[in-house]
């Protein structure tokens, strides 16, 4: 229909641009209005990436004369990569940021003088930097730009929309923006992996609900007759998060020139819900989201078809039912009721089975291609991301049990768990992905340079195993000697003894931590050069399909 | 939508295919692995004998209890009682004891000392340091320069009361702001602080009316903290005759304090520990070789 229209500008662009007017107007006047100087600098920013929307919109009007994009080229689909180069470059810049941030905060525990008596670089608004930048930036980006290159060619159609998918990568990204430098200003609603503020979290439900409508749009312009297990999780991934999103940030902005505001839950019932949505962030946004990737990039890379189509239907009804019941486990021991804190752990341990089934799927694809980890370091990357995964998701349930809570909570321990599962799982899986995107990406016949990647994979793997090792013994030591007393009944350790017993194993974490950001700087430049100076794919030849390596 | 694509066989495993293909994607027909599905199903049984046994799903206005009649609340509590009673015997004794005749009861001071080490690390060391050497502004409570007096009894008000806070009977002395305040001029300060120095070892500035100053120490310092600088521990003033300084020997650091003075607060610990514990931190804090 946008065809008979050449000429006229569409009604997704000018929807697109009345919308961002009113908000740069908005904006505007929030920004002469407020006085909170926080909310002035992030309506001024606010106010300048609309308004930068609107030019670009415009520039994009006028350079092609408002024609239509055509859904095929040669009979081929005409893909929509542009977007997807833009995530998977935001990727890598928000991904080297956040793991230095990270770095930075290790080396802060270590030393505290390194905090520098700084407001905007303390460990209180820096760690949750660090959180943000991982998950959100790095990962959601990862998430963002994979899922619409899967989405497209699992579908064999171009994502809908002309504005739309660049409105969402850029609309996620301008949030990422606002939330981090809310952060280091110190504007935080103060819930953990939340922390945002009330009109960020607004901008990134309006973003959300878009991302939502471009995935659905592609899924329902789709050429196959089925829709692809990776599209299922991808999808469970976003229609969640929304869900969890909102709810857990339902607030009361103290006025629309404050950046402060109430939330609207109170008390136990409060810290709940946190848990439930900390829970299901981690659960729906990290295994979820990356269960997708995986299920496309092994199988792809590996050239093998999947391994069980059943356990793939059976692993993620059961994964989507029962993560979303195991959040409680995070409360055990507080103010929050038995009975729920019980529901939580068992929940948890019916959890075990359903997560090692993306485990099995994706270890057993690799049947019959065992023999490429030796050649494809970046196979490798993904198989051992696999393997962590299964050995978090075991760890997870069962330090949700109260008995091995006791001693866990509040220790290392949880920073150890939840690195493995975050270096080893999400952050490998994702380097694998996009290793395999940039040559597909840029239409290069490969990378740059297997050997650093090689070097990447084996630096960051002694940096993933010090780092975990280190925390495992710090706080298994930690919640021992916080649990000591003496023959008359009182506390052997004074809580600075247990601080100063852990120094030595923050030091090495913060090694461990250091490796792995090194091996980041290392992938950053391989890709550089591969964009760069890699060698050009021939126009018409595509990525092998899975069954035609083995005849 | 009817599956219309042809099965295959994969060649590498032998095994057919659901006929699907996603951008050169297949899908092998495997069935579920065994192990995964039975260990799936011993989790399920797990949790529900769980939710039997213990309180675990909600109803309209209560709970399951669980047959076990478990209650975490009451275990928590039993615990904490259990623990006081193990106690008490000894708290009870140390409390009815006076604080000069605990150092010779043995048993009696092995309990003071084990409960003041543990009191003193959570609630004194993150100041006084985890030896109780202090820091600048802290005291040090090992050596035998006291600002409040360091007998066992002295100790023990301090710790009770507290130093310049909100308690009725907390302890105030505060020094003037002699430069702040413009009570002497930055000349007079010099001086005074040049003669404070020269008594104490210190080294002075050149061409300094060491005179002058010593007439000013007598008119403005000498009330509180003595005639020969050996301190009032009454008023809280202390010894400037002592080998450390609360907020730094030097020249310098004298000259600060007595132009802008600061004066460092101790919590009143009555409201926060129990009374044997506060009389246990007094032997242990008395035992640390300053004690009077």
């Amino acid at each position: 229909m946008a065809q008979q229209k050449t000429g006229l500008v569409s009604l997704e662009e000018g929807g697109f641009a009345i919308f961002l007017v009113l908000l740069a107007f908005a904006c505007l006047i929030v920004a002469g209005k407020t006085f909170d100087q926080v909310m002035a600098f992030h309506a001024s920013v606010g106010a300048l990436f609309a308004a930068l929307g609107v030019f670009y919109i415009f520039k994009n009007y006028f350079d092609d004369g408002g024609q239509a994009i055509p859904q095929e080229l040669d009979g081929k689909p005409n893909y929509n990569i542009g977007p997807i180069k833009f995530g998977a470059i935001a990727a890598m810049f928000w991904g080297i940021a956040g793991f230095t941030v990270g770095l930075v905060i290790a080396l802060q525990l270590a030393w505290p003088a390194l905090n520098f008596d700084l407001p905007w670089t303390n460990f209180g608004r820096l760690r949750p930097l660090h959180t943000s930048a991982v998950i959100f930036a790095f990962g959601g980006n990862v998430l963002l730009a994979t899922s619409m290159y899967v989405v497209q060619r699992t579908c064999r159609a171009r994502m809908p929309g002309k504005i739309l998918p660049w409105f969402v990568i850029l609309g996620y990204n301008a949030f990422i923006v606002i939330a981090g430098t809310g952060y280091l200003l110190g504007a935080t609603q103060g819930k953990e992996y939340a922390e945002p503020e009330w009109y960020a979290d607004l901008w990134l439900t309006i973003v959300w609900v878009f991302y939502l409508l471009l995935f659905l749009g592609t899924l329902w312009k789709r050429k196959e007759p089925y829709i692809y297990v990776a599209n299922w999780f991808y999808l469970a991934f976003i229609v969640t998060i929304a869900v969890l999103h909102i709810t857990n940030n339902l607030t009361i902005p103290v006025s629309i020139y404050s950046t402060q505001s109430v939330i609207v839950w109170a008390g136990v019932q409060d810290a709940m819900v946190q848990w439930w949505y900390g829970h299901n962030a981690v659960g729906f946004f990290l295994p979820a989201g990356f269960l997708a990737i995986m299920y496309y990039f092994i199988p792809k890379r590996a050239a093998r078809p999947v391994s069980s189509y059943r356990l793939s239907i059976v692993h993620f009804w059961a994964l989507i039912f029962i993560y979303i019941w195991a959040g409680p486990h995070h409360l055990h021991y507080t103010a929050l009721p038995q009975w729920a804190s019980t529901l939580g752990a068992t929940f948890s341990i019916i959890l075990w089975m359903p997560s090692w089934g993306g485990m099995i799927n994706g270890l057993m694809t690799l049947s019959g291609a065992w023999d490429k980890l030796r050649t494809d370091p970046v196979l490798r990357m993904m198989v051992v991301s696999v393997a962590f995964y299964g050995m978090s998701t075991f760890e997870g349930p069962l330090m949700s049990l109260r008995a091995v809570n006791s001693l866990s909570h509040y220790t290392d321990w949880t920073i150890g768990h939840v690195h493995s599962g975050a270096l080893g799982w999400v952050g490998y899986i994702s380097f694998g992905a996009i290793y395999c995107l940039v040559p597909w990406l840029w239409n290069k016949k490969g990378l740059y340079s297997l050997k650093l990647v090689n070097w990447h994979f084996w630096l960051s793997t002694l940096g993933i195993v010090l780092y975990i090792t280190a925390m495992w013994v710090s706080g298994i030591m930690q919640g021992l000697m916080w649990r000591a007393y003496d023959s008359l009944g009182f506390l052997e350790y004074s809580f600075v003894e247990t601080v100063e017993a852990m120094h030595p194993f923050y030091i090495i974490r913060a090694l461990g931590g250091a490796l792995f950001v090194v091996g980041a700087l290392i992938m950053a430049y391989n890709l550089w050069m591969t964009v760069r100076h890699g060698e050009a794919e021939e126009a018409d030849a595509l990525p092998a399909g899975s069954l035609a390596a083995a005849e | 939508m009817s599956d219309t694509h042809p099965k295959e066989v994969d060649q590498v495993s032998g095994v057919e295919t659901t006929g699907h293909e996603w951008d050169g994607l297949k899908e092998l027909n495997n069935p579920l692995p065994k192990w995964w599905l039975y260990l799936f199903y011993v989790t399920i049984v797990w949790a529900v004998i769980y939710w039997v046994l213990y309180p675990s799903w909600p109803l309209i206005s209560s709970y399951t209890t669980g047959v076990l009649g478990s209650s975490q609340r009451a275990e928590a509590l039993a615990a904490l009682e259990e623990g006081v009673a193990g106690r008490s015997q000894f708290a009870d004794q140390i409390v009815a004891t006076p604080l000069e005749d605990i150092s010779s009861d043995q048993q009696l001071l092995q309990f003071a000392m084990a409960n003041g080490r543990a009191a003193f690390g959570d609630n004194c060391a993150p100041c006084h340091g985890a030896g109780g050497t202090g820091f600048e502004g802290y005291p040090n409570l090992q050596d035998d320069t006291w600002i409040w007096g360091g007998t066992l009894d002295d100790i023990h008000t301090t710790l009770l009361h507290g130093i310049r806070v909100d308690n009725d009977d907390a302890r105030f002395g505060e020094m003037p702001a002699y430069g702040r305040d413009e009570l002497l001029t930055k000349e007079e300060i010099s001086q005074v602080a040049n003669y404070v120095a020269s008594r104490t070892g210190l080294e002075t500035d050149e061409g300094v009316d060491l005179a002058a100053g010593e007439t000013l120490y007598v008119d403005n310092c000498a009330a509180c903290h003595g005639d020969n600088l050996e301190g009032i521990q009454d008023v809280g003033a202390p010894s400037l005759m002592s080998a450390n300084y609360l907020y730094g020997k030097s020249l310098d650091a004298i000259k600060a304090q007595i132009t802008n003075p600061r004066n460092g607060v101790m919590p009143a610990w009555e409201d926060r520990l129990d009374p044997a514990t506060i009389k246990s931190l007094t032997v242990y804090v008395h035992a640390f070789g300053g004690g009077q």
